[in-house]
């Protein structure tokens, strides 16, 4: 168990070098510099500038004075963004992505399985049939038209809620719907088509014929065991929800990290291209290792010592 | 199965009329909501005086040394103040310094007793000396870009690109507490005007100490109408009445709230619903779809005002077709400008021939008025095309080569781009491509000329000719064109050494007659629109003659 996991986690840090490494020398290739812009900048103070960010030094010397600085723990200052570090910039704005994203992962989690869970019970039935309709939609609109489409029924037409910002309770619910949308959707129809086996499985017909109680059969037996493809599709999901919010967050005004990655990349900002980079890249890598050990407790068919063959 | 497709049928039909429904109604409020504004004018002040604006993107900095953009500038002005300020009309008028003299290159400033910090100092002539030579200083880090911005002060150059090294030779000092005597390097007529501007701001000495005094609202003491109270990155802006100003009873305003968003059409839906008092530029942005149902909704809340920006296409003079000139006239004679305001860039811009736009100060007038661009040719179908075949006849060419127009990836340069290209095709037969490109990429490949037409855009720093003239001299560093002309360098020297206004506008007419009419080395578009939405009971607003925006003055009405 300890060499799986150590062998997963040595795995993950040659993908995070890797990472870095290529997005420096990709971001070093794009043309332009931070200090660009369509009033040039006499060339004595840009000069001076490069100098102060050491940019004037060869890319392979930047390189790894970079790597020496983040395994001492210095992301540096943005070099767009003035006096501001990037640790702070991060730490600043994810909040509001991760706000806005753990809201919407217990809002379609919640919502997904009663959608499904009433389908599947009103089997080929009006309920049935209006959770299915609205579950199509919700995978074939793009999050994107939903929010616009909220945004001007809700807020700009009816005036319930505001059209941007995120400051009250009242500012999730537009963007927490536009961003749930889709796997409300997708774990609606997840959880249906797995119920409907259950309840056909001869373990439940068994539970009825003793005279159990439907409420306890069903919460006792349909749900958990209807739910497990639901949770193998939580960890994607997550991560999806919280490093894809971009779109939704830049509809809605909310300042979140996605918003920050954007502008960087085009303002060339490269100490704040590499810091978000990364940031992405451990929780993507993170999730992927905790899943990793996770299926070894939830799935005793992977055999540890196999692995190298397999 | 039928009861089955019945079933959805009737399901869609249900969620389509309810949103149909919906909109309906939605309608008719926006339109009693109209209404209701229009007539809800009113002389009374709101009792909350509160103004709501949004920055379309972060200001970089707040540190007025190192602020360059439109959106940290209109933060700065509701925070600093400068030695003058301009009012609504644009006339220069006392701002810290309460009355001044000039005699020849020396100015001497006096500055107002009551004139105080937000910490409660008072502000004096060493915060100005200091905050300027901080500027200047090459120590500084990170280097003040628009250091050039003081390089009219005597030895202001010489110190910032290290020729000199004593602070002190530099001609701004600080005689006493409340005068400041600067020395300038040649007469320059704009001086004054500039003294309002960011980068001649003072700051608190206590910022020598502390690299992050301006990102932080504790830290950044300033000595304007207003304080910052609040800078959430990527979500909102608030600075707060500052009860230490000198003319507190002049501001009405408590707050200034500002989000931060950098979608057009979420700035728009926002202020029409009523979060925001004021939308549009320069420190936001109306998608230009918009504009025309804007023009007929809102009529009295869109304000469309010229502003000292000129769009132009650069053409590159080193490599054919465009280095020759008839050919350079004939594009530029080929196109229908007021068809391209009326049917793309919708923002009643005005059609422009010369590179200097209305609205810069010339002798008595407006340099524009006093030098007409209408000299500058206009346009002719079948003169393009006459000039077209001389040109080709003298650069030795039977028929155009293939032609690439560039432009920075953005939708309304785009659609401009098509329509122009069209044009060129229809009269003058002309294959031209357009390639959009990202903006650094876009900006590295006309600095190198590596380009035939290249879209451009130039807005005045100050009010001069000069802000434009200067960028086509054979060493500017904003001249992207491969242009160099002696005389054209001569001109610009005479007009940046003489003490006579009239000679210099003369000087610099001669020059952009060379730039234009006897060279066409840009094909001048249009002068840029400022377009905004302000909110019926908000008054002064002011937008200057360079697209600038205060609000520091701003008063809500009842409504």
């Amino acid at each position: 168990m300890v060499r799986y996991i150590t062998s997963k986690f040595l795995y993950m840090l040659v993908s995070l070098l890797i990472l870095i490494t290529a997005t420096f020398f990709l971001m070093k290739a794009i043309p332009g510099n931070p200090f660009m812009s369509e009033k040039q900048v006499p060339p004595q103070i840009r000069e001076r500038l490069m100098e102060q960010y050491g940019l004037d030094k060869p890319v392979i010397v930047q390189y790894g004075q970079y790597l020496k600085n983040i395994a001492q723990g210095d992301f540096g200052i943005s070099m767009k963004m003035q006096n501001k570090e990037v640790t702070g910039l991060i730490t600043d704005t994810f909040g509001a992505s991760l706000k806005l994203g753990l809201v919407a992962i217990v809002v379609s989690l919640v919502v997904g399985v009663l959608l499904g869970l009433l389908a599947a019970l009103y089997h080929r039935r009006l309920i049935d049939n209006v959770a299915m309709v609205l579950a199509v939609l919700g995978i074939a609109v793009p999050s994107f038209v939903v929010a616009s489409m909220l945004q001007f029924v809700f807020a700009q037409k009816a005036g319930i809620f505001n059209v941007m910002g995120f400051n009250g309770p009242l500012d999730y619910v537009l963007p927490v719907a536009a961003l749930a949308a889709q796997p409300i959707a997708f774990i609606a129809r997840l959880t249906r088509s797995s119920m409907l086996e259950v309840l056909h499985a001869d373990y439940i017909k068994t539970a009825r014929a003793k005279g159990l109680n439907w409420m306890t059969i069903l919460f006792r037996h349909v749900v958990r065991n209807g739910i497990l493809p639901v949770i193998t599709y939580l960890g994607p999901m997550t991560a999806n929800i919280i490093t894809g919010s971009v779109v939704i967050e830049q509809i809605f005004g909310i300042g979140g990290l996605g918003k920050v990655f954007v502008s960087s990349i085009s303002n060339r900002d490269y100490t704040l291209i590499m810091g978000v980079t990364i940031f992405y890249g451990v929780i993507l890598m993170l999730a992927r290792f905790l899943t990793d050990i996770a299926y070894v407790f939830v799935d005793p068919r992977i055999k540890l010592t196999n692995r190298k063959e397999g | 199965m039928n009861r089955k497709k019945l079933l959805v049928l009737v399901t869609l039909l249900l969620a389509l009329s309810t949103v149909l429904a919906a909109c309906g109604q939605n309608n008719g409020n926006a339109g009693s909501t109209n209404q209701g504004n229009a007539g809800t004018q009113s002389d009374k002040l709101a009792a909350d005086q509160t103004f709501h604006i949004n920055l379309a993107s972060e200001p970089p900095t707040l540190d007025p040394a190192q602020s360059q953009d439109n959106v940290s500038s209109a933060v700065l002005r509701t925070l600093f103040e400068g030695l003058t300020l301009k009012d609504k009309d644009g006339n220069i008028v006392p701002g810290v310094a309460e009355k001044w003299e000039q005699k020849g290159k020396e100015y001497t400033f006096h500055l107002r007793s009551d004139a105080k910090w937000s910490n409660g100092d008072p502000v004096t002539a060493k915060d100005f000396e200091f905050a300027w030579k901080r500027v200047l200083d090459p120590a500084t880090v990170p280097a003040p870009p628009y250091a050039y911005q003081l390089y009219y002060i005597k030895n202001a150059q010489a110190y910032n690109e290290k020729k000199i090294t004593d602070a002190s030779q530099v001609g701004v000092k600080a005689v006493d507490d409340k005068t400041l005597k600067v020395t300038l390097e040649n007469e320059t007529p704009y001086f004054l005007g500039l003294t309002s501007f960011t980068t001649y701001y003072p700051v608190h000495q206590s910022v020598k100490n502390n690299p992050k005094w301006a990102a932080d609202p504790s830290t950044l003491i300033s000595n304007g109408p207003f304080k910052l109270t609040t800078w959430t990155t990527g979500q909102a802006l608030e600075v707060e009445k500052s009860d230490k100003y000198w003319d507190a009873k002049n501001i009405t305003l408590n707050k200034i709230t500002a989000s931060i968003v950098d979608q057009a059409a979420t700035e728009v839906s926002s202020y029409k619903s009523g979060q925001l008092d004021l939308a549009g530029q320069p420190i936001g942005e109306i998608p230009t779809d918009q504009i025309a149902s804007l023009k007929s909704e809102v009529p009295n809340e869109l304000t469309i005002k010229g502003i000292a920006s000129t769009y132009y296409y650069l053409f590159n003079t080193t490599t054919k077709p465009f280095d020759n000139v008839k050919i350079r006239q004939a594009f530029t004679k080929a196109i229908n400008r007021q068809a391209l305001i009326d049917n793309v860039t919708l923002a009643n811009q005005l059609p422009a021939f010369g590179l200097v736009p209305p609205g810069i100060k010339g002798v008595d007038k407006a340099y524009r008025e006093e030098n007409p661009d209408t000299v500058y040719g206009k346009e002719d179908a079948n003169e393009a095309k006459t000039l077209l075949t001389e040109g080709l006849k003298e650069s030795g060419l039977t028929k155009l080569p293939k032609i690439t127009l560039i432009y920075n990836t953005n939708d309304n340069h785009k659609k401009l781009a098509l329509a122009i290209v069209d044009m060129w095709k229809q009269t003058l037969g002309a294959e031209v491509t357009v390639q959009n490109q990202e903006w650094g990429v876009f900006l590295q490949n006309r600095r190198n000329l590596n380009y035939q037409v290249a879209r451009a855009g130039f807005g005045a720093d100050y009010d001069d000719p000069m802000t434009f003239i200067d960028m086509f001299t054979s060493t500017s560093g904003n001249n992207d064109t491969g242009f160099k002309n002696a005389e054209y360098d001569k001109l610009v020297k005479e007009a940046y050494s003489s003490n006579d206004n009239k000679a210099r506008n003369a000087a610099m007419k001669k020059a952009e007659d060379i730039l234009i009419k006897d060279n066409q080395v840009i094909l001048p578009i249009y002068y840029y629109t400022n377009i905004q939405l302000v909110k019926p009971y908000v008054k002064d607003v002011i937008v200057d003659y360079a697209g600038q925006l205060d609000i520091t003055r701003v008063k809500l009405m009842e409504h």
